[in-house]
């Protein structure tokens, strides 16, 4: 019992101080991309051209860069020698809508939060379940993450619950694989209504890096429709937790 | 081993395609078979259709205790006698050669598929499905005890916690399972059809994805195919910046895992000071690369990114800090009476069992197998730094969690080993295309065990077949055995002590 007691002592207080204290993140972390058409000047697409995903659209003056498809790979970075697209290390990147999710040169908009009738059911607390159909366990773990000390969801009234009659929703990773599109349906029926859905990471929003593959759905969108999505390849746990918050109505939308 | 039956390579080493034998079928059954009983493993058994009738099957068996690798081919059209009942290690490759290629080895004990997907011969299906059937994942024939006193209990494919999918069948007599079946293929993303025609700029991220938690293992492996077809000698910076990552992958998966297990027994100290200290590994990759997973790091011709001496003298400080604060948590499991009696004896596997279903990893150390490519198959930096390979000899839970810990203790040295000794000049080098009609077997110890990638080029100098068989491949069979005689109530914590990989298996 002592020695628990000192290793306790011994390994501190670790739970951080978000939404409080700005996070540190990595200087080399790849957050939201920006865009600058105007320094996109010669219509050259190298940038589109080593997409793995098809994310990016260049035409005539135009230059569009969808979060959803993106896998923040940052090769578009550098391969744009007039640096027209740019990783920032911010982390909030959640939307309530796909085309949200699609960026030019104007600020993205951030998710708002659930209408009151819904949030007026959910009262304080929010019990997901977890559902993995295709992910790489990426997603999964660092959803999975937020459950630790260090993030603390607990304390935010949001927890992760077996299972989906004790739910308020669903929260989805992976591209929806053919093998587990009638696994995830049935999960999502057996939530009572009213159900929120959550797409988390670029399989969930639109396949991912599996985008097009006959063995995948491209996405949770097309078997159900999604309240929030959470962009990444996999999202920051941090980039989650502040679109669960946003979608709970803890912080205003930008 | 006869010479005119197979051909011997090295890791990594590049081979004509045509210098394979192809021998009948009937001796490259015995050839396996005689190999597995002397010693060797089977890294990896597979089909590729050779023209409209043909498959020819390759295999590559490893013998660890030389360093080798050996390969030889058989053609065969619908059907050969099946491996399986003489040799327990084909049992998986066997089932998933019959799903992908619709081609039935006569007399396999267990003949269903391992995916659940159509077959890649259109029109023709080794289980008898005619091509308008749909498919259902976990719909086969499982096996199944008859009796007043039988249960069953279905499992999945949707668990209790945030986990992957998979389907599990107990047959059950009380609480004690006398077999549990493991039925997978939820995650099936179609990845091994993809990479044909490649490398494109899809490839790495199939590889990365291919299993998230392994992300630097199996683009790793990779790398070291496309390297070698070019005939590219990475920088020993870049090497040693890739062995740093692989044992920070090792670090924080490892450290999730003794969490895990320490929680499963309800035992909450060390199962939440290391839900925190994994995240300090995943950090410490994100501090190199800038994504906790390794995305984006290792990349064909060196890696993506460079340690600049900011990043080390930063590294070496959390590294420390997280050393001291692991061993803490770590060293409460095993003071802990009530832990170390939950761990011992339960989900036993007996050495021979290991042996015969050619088990690897983690699994294999703590069944007292000296199995670790790192050491058994060198390649890149572990060539000239040695990790020395840990085992314990119980076969249980224990020994499971015991060696991981013991491992964490290795790659920490090693890291900071590396970290002092870091060659300098970091250099990515260009790359020429890939050679042709060649094939090249490259492993890796990833945190699990042995990744084995297999590509066979073809005239254009594209992959005309490209085979990954995760570690978690071999060893479900394992997680299965080790079930056997327990009570069911043991059956999260041993899951747990396997923590094997379901998108590595479904690909
Ligand atoms: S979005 Fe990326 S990290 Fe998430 S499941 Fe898909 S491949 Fe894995």
């Amino acid at each position: 019992m002592i020695k628990t007691i000192l290793a306790r002592i011994q390994q501190k207080h670790r739970t951080i101080a978000f939404p409080k204290g700005e996070p540190a993140l990595p200087d080399r972390f790849r957050g939201r991309p920006v865009v600058d058409t105007k320094k996109c000047a010669n219509d050259c697409r190298e940038c589109e051209n080593v997409c793995p995903t098809d994310a990016i659209h260049c035409s005539a003056g135009s230059l569009k860069l969808d979060l959803g498809r993106c896998i923040f790979c940052g090769q578009c970075q550098q391969a744009c020698k007039k640096g027209a697209i740019q990783f920032t290390n911010e982390y909030r990147m959640a939307a309530r809508s796909r085309e949200d999710l699609i960026i030019s040169d104007a600020e993205i908009k951030l998710a708002d939060a659930l209408g009151t009738r819904i949030r007026r059911v959910l009262g304080r607390s929010l019990k997901l379940r977890q559902v993995s159909a295709g992910g790489c366990n990426a997603c999964e773990a660092d959803t999975n993450v937020l459950t630790t000390i260090v993030f603390d969801l607990g304390r935010f009234g949001i927890q992760f619950v077996a299972s989906p009659r004790h739910a308020d929703g669903l929260l989805i990773t992976g591209p929806v694989t053919e093998n587990m599109k009638l696994a995830l349906k049935k999960t999502c029926e057996a939530i009572p209504d009213p159900k929120v859905v959550i797409a988390v990471g670029s399989c969930a929003i639109a396949g991912g890096p599996y985008i097009n593959h006959p063995e995948v759905n491209n996405g949770a969108d097309r078997i159900l429709p999604v309240d929030l999505y959470i962009p990444g390849c996999p999202p920051h746990p941090l980039t989650i937790l502040d679109g669960l918050l946003r979608l709970l109505g803890k912080f205003n939308s930008k | 081993m006869s010479k005119l039956q197979s051909l011997q390579i090295y890791n990594c080493e590049v081979s004509e395609l045509s210098k394979i034998p192809v021998i009948p079928i009937s001796d490259f059954r015995d050839w396996i078979i005689k190999a597995a009983q002397s010693g060797c493993r089977i890294s990896a058994l597979f089909g590729k259709p050779l023209d409209k009738n043909r498959v020819r099957l390759f295999a590559v068996l490893a013998n660890d205790e030389a360093g080798t690798l050996f390969l030889s081919s058989a053609d065969v059209e619908e059907s050969y006698p099946s491996l399986t009942a003489e040799c327990p290690q084909a049992h998986w490759f066997e089932r998933e050669i019959a799903e992908q290629w619709a081609i039935t080895p006569v007399g396999h004990p267990w003949l269903k598929p391992i995916r659940f997907h159509s077959s890649c011969r259109k029109g023709q299906d080794a289980f008898g499905r005619k091509p308008e059937d749909k498919i259902i994942p976990g719909i086969t024939n499982f096996f199944q005890l008859t009796g007043e006193e039988i249960h069953e209990v279905a499992v999945g494919p949707v668990h209790a916690g945030i986990i992957e999918p998979g389907h599990f069948r107990f047959q059950c007599n009380g609480e004690d399972v006398f077999n549990l079946e493991i039925s997978l293929g939820y995650q099936h993303r179609g990845i091994e059809v993809a990479l044909i025609g490649g490398p494109n700029k899809r490839t790495i991220h199939y590889m990365e994805t291919a299993a998230g938690d392994t992300t630097i293992g199996h683009a790793a492996a990779y790398c070291q195919i496309f390297e070698a077809l070019c005939d590219c000698n990475v920088s020993a910076r870049a090497q040693s910046l890739r062995a740093i990552a692989l044992e920070l992958e090792r670090l924080a998966n490892h450290t999730g895992d003794l969490g895990a297990l320490a929680g499963d027994v309800g035992y909450l100290p060390t199962a939440s000071f290391c839900g925190r200290i994994r995240g300090d590994f995943l950090n410490m990759t994100a501090l190199i690369c800038g994504n906790r997973f390794g995305r984006g790091l290792i990349c064909p011709g060196g890696t993506g990114f460079d340690l600049e001496e900011k990043h080390l003298t930063e590294l070496k400080g959390r590294l420390a800090k997280a050393a001291k604060d692991i061993t803490v948590a770590v060293n409460l499991l095993w003071s802990t009476p009530s832990v170390v009696a939950r761990f011992e004896e339960t989900g036993t596997l007996t050495q021979k069992t290991c042996a015969d279903l050619g088990l690897v990893g983690v699994i294999a150390r703590a069944c007292g197998i000296d199995r670790d490519c790192r050491f058994n198959f060198p390649s890149g930096i572990y060539q000239f730094a040695q990790v020395p390979v840990s085992t314990w000899h119980t076969g249980d839970v224990f020994a499971r969690a015991y060696v991981r810990w013991l491992e964490i203790q290795k790659s920490l040295a090693f890291i900071n080993n590396q970290m002092e000794t870091l060659p300098q000049r970091h250099a990515a080098v260009p790359l020429d295309t890939l050679s042709p009609e060649k094939i090249v077997v490259s492993l890796v110890e990833g945190w699990r065990g042995e990744i084995c990638h297999v590509a066979l080029t073809g005239s254009d100098g594209r992959f005309s077949h490209y085979k990954i068989v995760d570690p978690s491949f071999h060893n479900w069979m394992g997680l299965s055995m080790a079930l056997r005689d327990q009570q069911i109530s043991d059956f999260p914590l041993c899951n747990k002590s396997f923590n094997l990989s379901y998108c590595g298996h479904d690909l």
